[in-house]
């Protein structure tokens, strides 16, 4: 009630309590001691030099770090720039229709929210980006989410919320201009198609020739399929007792293949990135045709819990095994932009290698879709928005250090594409002893004897990396012995979040290619159309299947091809959300705070038009895919080979991928420019009037519900609670009838 | 003196499962049955059936399809 809730715009007192008021010296010293630790792990990090540093730095680091950026800078976008009122009512409690807007608890939102942006991204660009050496990516990471990640999320989860949980495309259409909105469309859809593209890559290159890998992946799907049935037919509803079920059955399935290797299963499971390939589409195909129910939901519940508890178990192998750094703090590839996992120089492409964790624009897609309909109250935007990327970013950062305390020899014998390191363990020995790191044909053998894989040679992607790395740690953490066990069940999660984000995106992509086509062929728009579902999900399947098979067929590599693609085109739709965010400050006539946006908006930029200006117009083809292109036609035409080209038909391959890489590269830089643009245009404008523009913000109506902000609730709020209990009586929660009942999610 | 030591660390042992286990069903939507069944009896409506219930939270979950970061 308005009793309870202060006005933050006018005495900045905290949404739901009181006023100001001076901080508790208690408050001081743990503040102060915080700042402390965080400094000091930071120092260590950046002045060590050829000694032994404990990874545990990194974590420190982040999580002070966090800690500090949440509760102050946070905490400022929420009452200052934003100006959350908790007054007013969200569209979950204005719009409640039990079904897609839902007052939902803050923690448990939390958990939806969180759910839906951290999947692989956070695990694999980090790891790949480890070849610049450990520094470069922890800062990016710390820094990129506290300045631009988690800014993004949570000021778009905002506008949205204040515009009944509008999409992207819809709020830049309405805000911007219509040729934003139209460029911004193509983008987000063209994007998407990229990212399913790539993550599907990661999963190929994660199971080629891994018989265990591919016995436990598989057998997700029965058991997907079991609980779909189980919660159908045999119990209804009850979703923990089908979940705990599946995730036995999965570690069943991850120790079950242990045993298949030498069988003839093992050897009918030795599949070829072809295959893997021919399998990803069938599979993406039929699952977004099939009832949700059936594959998708029980999937996403496996998944969900499996994110969960892998990141807690990692947490807590870390703080056991307590590993010291193997890579340098800055590695020469970061000043010469010769790495062989991706070609270029630190600047830019640190900062897109590793995008989920840091900036990732696809989050824009989720704080303006499922979320903000679901928010009790404005001020959670903080906790949900900010709050749920500070934990992606935890993810990240988790991910780093796995792959910086694996031996750097087998670190660089996995990630140079197999085009440099020929293959086998000798021929990559050879190769990693000429980028100067130590390691021997013997060394590899035994690494990949130890997680019983054929072989680690070259399997790039950084999903078979990050497994390495776990299985480490967690070998060292609880006991050793385990490590093909812990390798595998890391192969399977991943292989688990990757395949959830798939089917949910292929389903989303074809429910915007349905939408959009829909405009102009009204039954196709139809989403119970069955010839429609058909024929949208098999164009959506076919555009990124062909995408990942131009990379799996590609010599110099797929990952080292199109991982860069991958990077900008998610830092693009970042620019497109940022520009957003940065427009609607200012129509709201808050220019002088339009930096919070716009200064990670300007670096964004600058990162992603210079790494797509060099991606186009390098002259150095290890870089710039046209130069490679002309490299590579050049030869052809004078019938040479080039490595790593064996014959004339992967000569034309490269000439061709080149080509295709380049064009998708510079249209997605055009699309965000025409965006860009247009905001320019209608900044300027709003700017000239000099106050507060129209926009299409919903008018405040006032709340009736009292719901804390925070994780915890402040004792303020807990009286306000109970104030608002005895005022209105229970069940205050949930107005709306239940004859429609709402989504799972 | 541990008698009561044991009861409050039991007790407070409870009180965090039963928050667990509040939390994944709210989580995994498993208590909305359970919201449902109290918003019937509120109201006194007749429940209809689980099944029933759980098949069309299914098909909303058709409708709205939600989407997953990489």
């Amino acid at each position: 009630m308005s009793t309870t809730v202060s006005r933050p715009d006018t005495d900045g007192g905290p949404p739901g309590g009181g006023g100001r008021r001076r901080p508790s010296v208690k408050t001081v010293l743990v503040w102060t001691a915080v700042a402390i630790v965080g400094a000091v792990a930071w120092t260590v990090l950046a002045l060590a030099r050829g000694e032994t540093v404990s990874a545990l730095w990194i974590l420190f680091a982040a999580l002070c770090s966090y800690a500090i950026a949440y509760r102050f800078y946070a905490k400022f976008i929420a009452r200052r720039v934003l100006a959350v009122d908790d007054r007013r009512a969200t569209p979950a409690e204005r719009l409640h229709n039990g079904i897609d807007f839902d007052v939902t608890d803050r923690r448990v939102l939390f958990g939806h929210h969180f759910a839906a942006i951290a999947g692989a991204g956070p695990l694999v660009g980090p790891v790949l980006a480890a070849q610049m050496g450990y520094l470069p990516g922890t800062i990016w990471i710390i820094v990129g989410v506290i300045f631009a990640g988690a800014v993004q999320d949570m000021t778009v989860l905002f506008f949205s919320m204040r515009r009944n949980g509008k999409s992207l495309g819809q709020m830049v259409r309405e805000e911007i201009g219509i040729v934003g909105g139209i460029a911004a469309l193509i983008a987000v859809f063209a994007i998407m198609i990229i990212i399913l593209a790539v993550l599907a890559l990661i999963v190929v290159n994660a199971l080629a020739e891994s018989p265990w890998g591919v016995f436990s992946i598989a057998l997700t799907i029965p058991i997907a399929l079991f609980m779909g049935v189980y919660l159908r037919t045999i119990r209804p509803g009850r979703v923990l007792e089908a979940t705990a079920i599946g995730v036995v059955l999965l570690l069943a399935a991850v120790i079950g293949g242990g045993l298949i290797d030498d069988t003839g299963l093992g050897e009918a499971l030795t599949l070829s990135k072809e295959w893997l390939v021919l399998a990803l589409v069938v599979y993406g195909f039929v699952a977004s045709v099939l009832p949700v129910w059936l594959l998708l939901t029980p999937r996403d519940y496996l998944s969900t819990f499996m994110k969960v508890g892998v990141i807690v178990l990692l947490a807590i192998g870390l703080l056991l095994a307590r590993p010291v750094l193997q890579a340098d703090a800055v590695t020469d590839f970061a000043r010469e932009g010769t790495g062989p996992v991706f070609a270029g120089s630190l600047f830019p492409f640190v900062f897109i290698t590793i995008a989920c964790g840091a900036l990732s624009g696809f989050h824009a897609l989720i704080s303006s879709g499922t979320t903000p309909k679901m928010v009790a109250k404005e001020s959670q935007v903080r906790l949900i928005g900010y709050g749920g990327m500070l934990m992606e970013s935890f993810v990240a950062i988790s991910a780093l250090i796995a792959a910086v305390v694996i031996d750097q020899g087998l670190y660089f014998a996995m990630n140079s594409p197999a085009g440099a390191t020929g293959g086998t363990v000798e021929s990559a020995a050879a190769y990693v002893n000429g980028l100067g790191f130590d390691t021997t044909a013997q060394d590899l053998a035994a690494a990949s004897a130890a997680v019983q894989e054929p072989s680690l040679v070259s399997r790039t992607g950084g999903a078979p990396t990050l497994a390495v790395g776990i299985a480490n740690i967690l070998s060292d953490a609880f006991g050793a012995g385990m490590a093909a066990f812990w390798y595998h069940f890391a192969i399977m999660f991943e292989a688990l979040f990757i395949l959830t984000a798939v089917d949910a995106g292929t389903r989303v992509g074809r429910f915007m290619l349905q939408d959009t086509i829909g405009n102009v062929w009204k039954r196709f728009g139809d989403l119970s159309w069955r010839p429609g579902n058909i024929m949208a999900s098999a164009a959506v399947v076919a555009l990124w299947g062909y995408i990942l098979y131009v990379g799996v067929t590609d010599p110099l590599g797929g990952v080292n091809q199109l991982f860069p693609l991958f990077g900008i085109a998610n830092q693009l739709l970042a620019a497109i959300a940022l520009t957003l965010v940065t427009v609607l400050l200012i129509k709201h006539g808050k220019a002088r705070y339009a930096w919070v946006t716009g200064v990670p908006l300007a670096w964004d930029l600058v990162v992603t038009m210079t790494a797509s200006f060099q991606k186009v117009f390098s002259s150095d083809p290890a870089v710039g895919y046209f130069a490679q292109r002309a490299r590579y036609a050049t030869a052809r035409d004078a019938g040479e080979l080039l490595a790593p080209a064996q014959n004339a038909d992967q000569m034309d391959r490269i000439v061709y991928n080149s080509t295709l890489n380049g064009v998708l590269q510079a249209v997605f830089a055009l699309l965000v420019l025409v965006v860009v643009v247009n905001a320019v245009v209608v900044i300027a404008r709003a700017l000239r009037t000099g106050g507060p523009v129209p926009t299409t913000e919903e008018p405040a109506v006032p709340s009736s519900i009292v719901e804390p902000s925070g994780l915890f609730a402040t004792a303020d709020e807990k009286r306000a609670m109970a104030e608002h209990e005895r005022l209105v009586g229970a069940g205050a929660r949930g107005h709306g009838t239940f004859t429609e009942e709402g989504p799972p999610r | 003196m541990s008698g009561g030591n044991a009861t409050a660390v039991r007790s407070a042992l409870t009180r965090a499962l039963r928050g667990v286990h509040w939390y994944l069903k709210e989580l995994t939507g498993e208590a909305r049955w359970d919201d449902y069944l109290r918003h019937c009896a509120e109201h006194g409506h007749e429940p209809m059936s689980r099944r029933e219930f759980e098949r069309r939270r299914a098909d909303e979950a058709e409708r709205n399809p939600v989407s997953r970061c990489c």
